[in-house]
């Protein structure tokens, strides 16, 4: 099943490497991982998604809070949560292209960054299935690029990492 | 007080309370070792091969329950030490490791011995450092040692940028730390430990299985109060062999592949498994799926990520393990209730029964000597009490089966990485820290030559460890493998143009004993552990084609041994 581990670790160099090596030595799956630092410059949050049986996922946990880095750890698939990613996409449009793409970015709340002559760039946000659906709703049009923040999220209500 | 970073570095050491720093110069820990010159409280033993101190660091801390201590330069120092930090890590053996590193400006630049020694040392430590600021030298020293040292122990490397140790600044040693992402849990749950004595009291077939976590945890004493007064069978796993005495009779032997018979047996019919310090191996545990059928299991670990890891576990108790056995033993002390004697006694008559099998005999009428009894001899003379060390292959599992270890802190072996070298060079450490202890040294002629530069090193400190050689001629252990899964094809494993080790030791200044009869061993034995002075290497040669049962095959359940 598909996990989103997020985590409070401390801001420096090498903690993420920490993290990634953990998921690469261990043979554990990232689908993906993003991460900043906070609020407070000396703590970096990081969002990891990933999947694997309830054992692997149980494992996962406790060897991310293992790391001496780590400072706090929760696993909010199972709390009432907000998911977020961010995509940029640029696309060829030309022509009567044009007022379709628009027309789509409407429907999915998206915006229109940057405009030439020949493309359109467009900013999209909401969970993975929105922007994969927001791909596919592209499928006529020529796309040049996608770039993927990968997934953030956080608890909704008063609980807080 | 205004000190350089070098400086800085040795006073640390001195107020974490540091006797010896194993250790190798080069370029990039120059001024550390410039800084060694001016000072007399910590010594510093130069080994031959940066991976004899780091097995000779780790040697003292097993022995000590200290923190062993490297310094080691940067580039090849750095990465020769990587076995034996991985070695350490494996074991959860504290120790710090220094690597000095390229100057700050250079790091990055491929510069002269530069190698990312964090980066190639992350995956085998606990925690490392880098330095970056003269400052900060301190502070990150004493995290190192707290962080080392606590929880489940382990190997934490500090990486020192040269011009970091001549930097100058203000010396204050912190006298204590907290770190926000590091809480090593302490206490187990009081709840669990009631529901687990509940468990315990029911059990009818019950079985206790420790490993190194009681060693390093100093639980013995609770161990053996726990399990005496329970009258409950034990088993100890390579690593926790000496937490409790093995002269006793509750004492069943070791477990896993090369375990006996009726501690495998026991553990594949017990109804109540207490897993203590113990990490459910693969070597300990054979196929998961016939890993004890009929058990409820009880796992007390100070490590969070150990339980359930491999076997799901009934009751999981997160504690360092001598606080949750006094924990045990008050719940006890305060209930009514007791074992239930008529299933304990109908076990322990089936018990009886596996251990009548006599699973550890062996050919006593040979005229090839056996390593078998090489082992037993020398449990005779020293009483099972000396500290021997070993390398890795047959002759550990021999020393592990027949020496009988009485006391925690006495066998000092490679359980986790298997490292062939470690042997010798753990011993140094071993002597180092108790120069008046017998310290033995079981080893077979490959593993020997591993770390075999190290006799120099114990020339120099005038260590008199003794060097037992359980020469086969054969990498033995391969040998074995080689006989029963790959009809007998030895590929590789004949150790062929052996050097005459009586003359290799003499020409370190060392003295040299040769035998090949078992009518020579008791003497040999007793002569060479009676120069109290000299390190003696006694090579003796034994039958080739002796084999460690019992044995469980790779894929087995721990009720499917090989035996004799
Ligand atoms: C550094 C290292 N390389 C290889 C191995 C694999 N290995 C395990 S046991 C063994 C043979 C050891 O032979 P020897 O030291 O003569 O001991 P014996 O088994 O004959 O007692 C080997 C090669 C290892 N454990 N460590």
């Amino acid at each position: 099943m598909r996990h989103i581990i997020s985590l409070l670790l401390e801001n420096e160099s090498g903690a993420l490497s920490r993290v990634a090596g953990l998921f690469s030595a261990r043979a554990y799956n990232i689908e993906s991982l993003s991460v900043a630092p906070t609020d407070d410059p000396s703590l970096s949050r990081m969002t990891i998604v990933t999947t694997g049986t309830e054992e692997i996922i149980e494992q996962i946990n406790k060897q991310l809070n293992k790391l001496i880095d780590v400072v706090k750890l929760i696993d909010m698939t199972g709390d009432v949560h907000v998911e977020r990613e961010l995509m940029l996409i640029k696309v060829n449009a030309t022509d009567g292209e044009r007022d379709e793409v628009k027309r789509l970015v409407d429907i999915f709340h998206g915006r229109v960054i940057d405009v030439t002559d020949t493309t359109f760039t467009m900013e999209i946000t909401g969970d993975g299935e929105k922007l994969n659906a927001f791909v596919q709703a592209l499928s006529s049009i020529t796309i040049l690029e996608v770039v993927r923040s990968g997934l953030i999220g956080i608890t909704r209500g008063e609980k807080a990492l | 007080m205004e000190l350089i970073g070098a400086d800085i570095v040795i006073q640390s050491l001195k107020a974490e309370g540091v006797e010896f720093v194993f250790g190798y110069p080069g370029g990039a820990v120059l001024h550390i070792y410039d800084a060694f010159d001016k000072q007399e409280d910590v010594k510093h033993i130069l080994v031959r091969h940066e991976q004899g101190a780091t097995h000779a660091a780790d040697g003292y801390a097993r022995a000590t329950g200290k923190p062993g201590v490297v310094l080691v330069t940067s580039g090849p120092g750095a990465t020769n030490a990587v076995t034996g930090i991985a070695t350490a890590h494996m074991d959860s053996i504290p120790m710090v490791v220094f690597t000095g590193q390229v100057p700050r400006h250079l790091i990055g630049n491929d510069a002269f011995q530069e190698v990312d020694s964090v980066g190639i040392t992350r995956p085998v430590v606990k925690h490392n450092f880098l330095v970056e600021d003269v400052k900060d030298i301190a502070t990150i020293l004493k995290k190192a040692f707290y962080v080392a040292t606590t929880g489940r122990p382990g190997p934490v490397v500090v990486d020192i940028p040269k011009d970091i140790t001549a930097a100058r600044c203000e010396f204050n040693y912190p006298a204590e730390i907290k770190m926000r992402s590091y809480n090593p849990t302490v206490k187990g749950h009081i709840g669990q430990i009631k529901r687990a004595v509940d468990l315990i009291l029911s059990a009818e077939r019950p079985m206790i299985y420790t490993g190194g976590g009681v060693i390093l945890g100093e639980a013995s004493p609770q161990l053996t109060r726990f399990a005496q007064r329970l009258g409950y069978p034990i088993t100890n796993t390579l690593m926790g062999l000496g937490a409790y005495p093995a002269n006793d009779k509750q004492f069943l032997g070791m477990l896993g592949m090369h375990g006996t018979y009726e501690a495998n047996m026991a553990m594949h019919q017990c109804d109540v498994l207490i897993a203590i310090g113990a990490r459910f191996d693969d070597r300990v545990t054979g196929n998961l799926e016939k890993f004890c059928p009929d058990a409820k299991i009880i796992h007390i670990d100070v490590d969070p990520a150990s339980i359930s890891k491999n076997v799901k576990v009934d009751i999981p108790i997160v504690g360092q393990v001598a606080q949750v056995l006094d924990n045990f033993n008050e719940v006890l002390d305060s209930k009514r209730k007791t074992p239930n004697t008529a299933a304990l006694e109908k076990w322990w008559a089936q018990i009886d029964e596996w251990r009548s099998q006599d699973c550890l005999k062996y050919d006593h009428n040979s005229g090839l000597v056996k390593p078998q009894f090489v082992i037993e001899q020398l449990h005779d003379i020293t009483n099972g009490d000396a500290f021997v060390t070993s390398d890795v292959g047959q002759h550990q599992m021999w020393t592990a089966q027949y020496y009988g270890f009485n006391k925690p802190r006495r066998w000092i072996n490679s359980g986790g990485l298997g490292t062939m070298g470690f042997g010798m060079p753990a011993a140094m450490g071993v002597q180092l820290a108790y120069p008046d202890e017998t310290v033995v040294c079981i080893t077979g002629e490959a593993s020997i030559q591993m770390c075999i530069q190290e006799l120099s090193t114990c020339k120099q400190y005038g260590l008199p460890i003794k060097i037992i050689c359980l020469n086969n001629q054969y990498m033995g252990m391969v040998r074995q493998w080689q006989e029963f899964f790959y009809e007998k094809r030895y590929a590789m494993s004949y150790v062929d143009a052996l050097p005459d080790f009586v003359a290799l030791a003499q020409s370190y200044g060392h003295t040299g004993i040769q035998i090949d009869k078992p009518a020579d061993v008791r003497a040999a034995l007793e002569d060479a552990l009676s120069r109290k002075e000299e390190l003696v290497f006694l090579n003796c040669f034994t039958d080739k084609t002796e084999n460690v049962y019992p044995m469980i095959p790779a894929g087995a359940g721990l009720n499917e041994m090989i035996l004799v």
